[in-house]
């Protein structure tokens, strides 16, 4: 929907919690669309607080952050929900699936929360989720309880997941650090075929600097926030 | 229907929990609907102690002390009514039939009716069932007697066996008539009622006891008079009777006879229908049942906020779960949708099972009520009153579900994509 080049754009993006102090403070700091981004990001350095403005969870000062070409900070909190519902794919560090739904229910859950998302399917919902499932490899898989699967198999559903309905941008926070080195490139490598083809960004954060040079492109959190973590 | 489908999955993966929290809501709903369903029943029953009976007639008095001491066996009679005055009414042409009871006796602690035929051919209990005989035959004779079932039951009794009747009420009175020989006749069919528990006899019989004691004090010693004396009479001559029961040719005539028989000049009388009066007792022992009831409603209470108490531990484990679907787009609000949701399916579904429970009781324990208490239960579809209290236990599971509700919303809110614990 977007054909600027620009997918995330912040800009003078300040954030603090309640009334402490600035926990995030970024001058300047730009995503393409279609880049493949690596954003090093270790602990204390806000990076939790970055994706939540991103992904709208947090509330950024009007005109501060563009996503998608949306102003987030002038969105309410539904539209906000709506529009991360509709536009984002997110991949947790663990834990990212629902126990008590099984791997294609985890699969399909997004687009049954989100009708836009539904609406850029092709196909049914069925063969959308086998789809996807088949390019992680994961389709012997759909109809086994979530609890049963090991941690890679975890987050290759999670991987599925966030690509169904092709949404612009996916935001992964730490989808690797849970796995050993062999899967960790495994992983990688699937996740960035199915980000190529969906047509997606890709903000991938990580404390794993060794990751950095697959990507098209590599920031520094700490670099970028000025403020004291 | 998403938010349907993730509730009722995740209720399916707390299977054991979520099964006991309904199960403990359904204990609750049986007790509130049991209770109501075994009130209607002991109404039922105790407004059909006596049935088919238009008017009961004793001298004036209180009606209920009247009902106590004719049907429930149960006081004493302040005063007696006279055979004429009796034969007078029964004779009425708009009176049907009449059954007389002389009260007055007791035989070890069980009461003693005389009364004649007409007991046997009108009175009438639950719905108009007759009284039957389970063995031997009606008294008619003077020292005939015929027991209640329980009567039978509890003294051992069988056909043909000698028993004493003591006058007064007292079953360790020394002044038993030990010289009035009564013969066992006839033993009746269990009802159920008050009826069991008592020894019939005949109006002569009655009269043959107290011959003798005229002056109220026992006979001089030298002046008892023996069965055989008795026996030898042409009649022995009835003088009073203590109440008795009215059929009327039509119950269009009851206002009018009750009106007429309340008037009489000939002796101070009072007359009630047996089915007013019943209902009226029943308004002033209705108060047990509503603390039975309050009792009910406040276990209802208990078992709602057990599910709240497991619904609420439960979020600190689902956190991570809120996290995801938060992540995934869901508004905060369509979290406290789930869990208000997740409560309200609970508590139907504990309504539910626990409708269940009490038709299955019900199948299981009707026959056994009825014969071990007399108590007829009837399975019938729920009516307003139950349908209400089920309809409130669910609406109730619903609105605690608003407390873990609002809980996990906050905390949603807080956490955000990250779970910070």
């Amino acid at each position: 929907m977007n054909n600027t080049s620009e997918c995330i754009h912040a800009q003078r993006l300040t954030f603090a919690y309640g009334t402490g102090p600035n926990v995030l403070d970024i001058p300047d700091f730009t995503v393409h669309a279609g880049e493949r981004v690596f954003l090093y990001g270790p602990s204390g350095s806000g990076k939790t607080t970055l994706l939540g403005l991103i992904a709208g969870v947090l509330q950024p000062e009007p005109g501060t952050l563009n996503v998608l070409g949306h102003d987030v900070g002038s969105l309410s909190s539904a539209a906000r929900d709506r529009f991360r519902a509709s536009h984002i794919g997110y991949v947790f560090q663990m834990f990212n699936l629902i126990p008590y739904l099984n791997v294609r229910d985890n699969i399909a859950l997004p687009v049954r929360i989100n009708t836009e998302r539904r609406s850029r399917l092709n196909g049914s919902l069925d063969e959308a989720v086998a789809e996807a499932a088949a390019h992680l490899g994961i389709e012997e898989l759909l109809d086994e309880k979530v609890t049963r699967l090991s941690v890679g198999q975890q987050q290759r559903v999670a991987a599925a997941r966030a690509i169904l309905g092709a949404p612009e941008l996916i935001i992964a926070d730490e989808p690797t650090s849970a796995l050993d080195a062999d899967r960790r490139h495994a992983f990688l490598e699937l996740l960035f075929s199915n980000v190529q083809e969906a047509g997606s960004t890709l903000l991938f954060v990580s404390h794993d600097l060794g990751l950095a040079d697959q990507f098209d492109r590599s920031l520094s959190l700490p670099d970028l926030n000025r403020a004291e973590g | 229907m998403l938010l349907l489908h993730l509730a009722r999955k995740s209720l399916a993966n707390r299977l054991l929990t979520s099964s006991l929290t309904a199960l403990s809501i359904a204990f609750s709903v049986a007790l509130l609907v049991g209770v109501e369903n075994v009130r209607t029943g002991m109404r039922e029953s105790f407004s059909n102690t006596v049935s088919g009976t238009d008017l009961i007639v004793g001298s004036r008095g209180g009606t209920i002390q009247l009902m106590l001491y004719s049907v429930f066996g149960m006081g004493s009679p302040v005063a007696n009514i006279s055979h004429e005055t009796w034969k007078e009414w029964d004779e009425h042409p708009a009176v049907s039939w009449t059954i007389p009871y002389a009260l007055g006796d007791s035989h070890r602690g069980f009461r003693v009716i005389g009364t004649n035929a007409s007991f046997y051919e009108h009175y009438k209990y639950r719905g108009g069932q007759s009284i039957a005989l389970a063995e031997g035959r009606q008294a008619e004779g003077v020292f005939d007697v015929v027991l209640g079932a329980q009567v039978a039951e509890r003294l051992e009794y069988a056909v043909g066996e000698r028993v004493a009747v003591t006058h007064g009420m007292s079953a360790v009175g020394f002044m038993n008539h030990d010289e009035m020989p009564f013969e066992v006749v006839g033993i009746l069919e269990e009802t159920f009622t008050p009826v069991d528990r008592a020894i019939y006899v005949t109006l002569e019989g009655i009269t043959a006891i107290h011959m003798g004691w005229e002056s109220g004090a026992p006979p001089m010693p030298g002046e008892e008079i023996t069965a055989d004396e008795v026996l030898a009479m042409e009649e022995v001559p009835v003088s009073q009777i203590t109440s008795f029961f009215l059929g009327a040719e039509s119950r269009a005539y009851t206002l009018q006879l009750q009106r007429d028989i309340s008037t009489s000049e000939a002796e101070p009388m009072t007359a009630v229908i047996p089915g007013l009066a019943l209902s009226e007792m029943w308004q002033g022992i209705s108060y047990a049942e509503d603390g039975l009831r309050v009792i009910s409603a406040f276990v209802v209470l208990v078992g709602i906020l057990g599910m709240l108490v497991s619904i609420y531990t439960s979020l600190e484990a689902r956190r991570r779960e809120m996290a995801i679907l938060r992540a995934l787009g869901t508004g905060p609000r369509r979290i406290v949708s789930l869990l208000v949701l997740e409560a309200g399916l609970l508590s139907a579904l504990g309504a539910l099972m626990g409708v269940g429970l009490v038709y299955g009781g019900l199948i299981m324990l009707q026959p056994w009520l009825e014969g071990r208490f007399g108590l007829l239960v009837p399975i019938r579809m729920l009516d307003g009153v139950q349908l209400a209290y089920v309809g409130a236990v669910v609406v109730l599971g619903f609105v605690a579900g608003l407390v873990p509700a609002i809980k996990a919303y906050r905390t949603a809110l807080h956490d955000g994509l990250s779970v910070r614990v």
